[in-house]
């Protein structure tokens, strides 16, 4: 009776076998599929990437522009880019430009008169991503952009560009602060410069 | 300059080296095949303000220059 039992038993567990290990498998698979779920397969995101390619396109501008923009932009967050082209005859050959540009990353191009800080109009200007996507420049490379599109065809970048009156995204009085700051930023460098040579 | 990376290095070589300078050409009508502006950073010989020269031709690359920077092409914002 109990080898008959036993050999019962034995057969039941050699029939089971296959549904066992089909169940054991199973439960494997989606074991490894959870895993992936928990973001083990995905790419991870990284939060320094758009630090790290800020820090790289820091130092491209800096090996770009020249000591005084570079410090203009470090300490004031903009870059004045003289205008290429005079009104009339009166403005040829003065003190300084006719006109002159203030960069700022991710904001227009800003046309102003040093003379006087009349503020002429704002050009909207951008650098699209040329792949299809949505992605922008580092702040300090679209900063570059307009700087290298501006000193070296600046006709070509103003036609681009849209015009506007100031005040479309930018507030007047920001950039007339700005104005005064980048003054009183030039007065303090100019005391440094005389206070050194004199030394 | 590329959206979303910043700076990448596209190709770096020696423009004496035959070899090295077909893959900088290579390289160079690529970008502008896509799109992109190159200019060069170049100090002014008069007032020696920095400035930067815009490259329209491989030839149009000035001899001493180190390095072609490829930006995306303006449009209106």
């Amino acid at each position: 009776m109990l080898l008959a039992l036993l050999a019962l038993a034995l057969v039941a567990l050699t029939l089971a076998a296959p549904m066992v290990v089909r169940e054991l498998s199973r439960r494997r698979e989606l074991r490894r599929a959870a895993k992936g779920r928990d973001g083990l397969d995905l790419p991870l995101y990284d939060p320094g990437r758009e630090r790290r390619a800020e820090q790289r396109a820091r130092e491209l501008l800096r090996s770009c522009v020249n000591a005084e923009e570079w410090a203009m932009y470090r300490d004031l967050g903009f870059i004045r880019v003289a205008g290429k082209h005079a009104r009339r005859d009166a403005d040829r050959g003065g003190r300084g430009p006719a006109y002159a540009y203030l960069i700022y990353a991710h904001k227009p191009i800003v046309a102003y008169v040093p003379q006087s800080g009349q503020l002429l109009s704002e050009y909207c200007v951008e650098f699209p991503d040329m792949s299809g996507g949505r992605h922008r420049l580092p702040a300090s490379d679209d900063v570059l952009a307009k700087w290298m599109a501006l000193t070296s065809d600046e006709d070509r970048v103003i036609r681009r560009a849209n015009m506007h009156l100031v005040g479309r995204q930018l507030d007047p009085a920001r950039i007339r602060r700005d104005l005064w700051r980048l003054a009183e930023w030039e007065r303090r460098r100019q005391r440094r410069r005389q206070v050194a040579s004199s030394e | 300059m590329k959206p979303g990376h910043g700076e990448v290095l596209l190709a770096e070589g020696d423009r004496r080296v035959r070899e090295e300078e077909e893959r900088l050409v290579e390289e160079f009508r690529r970008q502008l095949d896509e799109g992109m502006w190159a200019a060069v950073p170049t100090t002014h010989p008069g007032s020696g303000r920095r400035e930067a020269q815009l490259i329209r031709a491989y030839g149009d690359i000035p001899e001493g220059a180190d390095r072609v920077i490829f930006f995306p092409r303006a449009s209106g914002g």
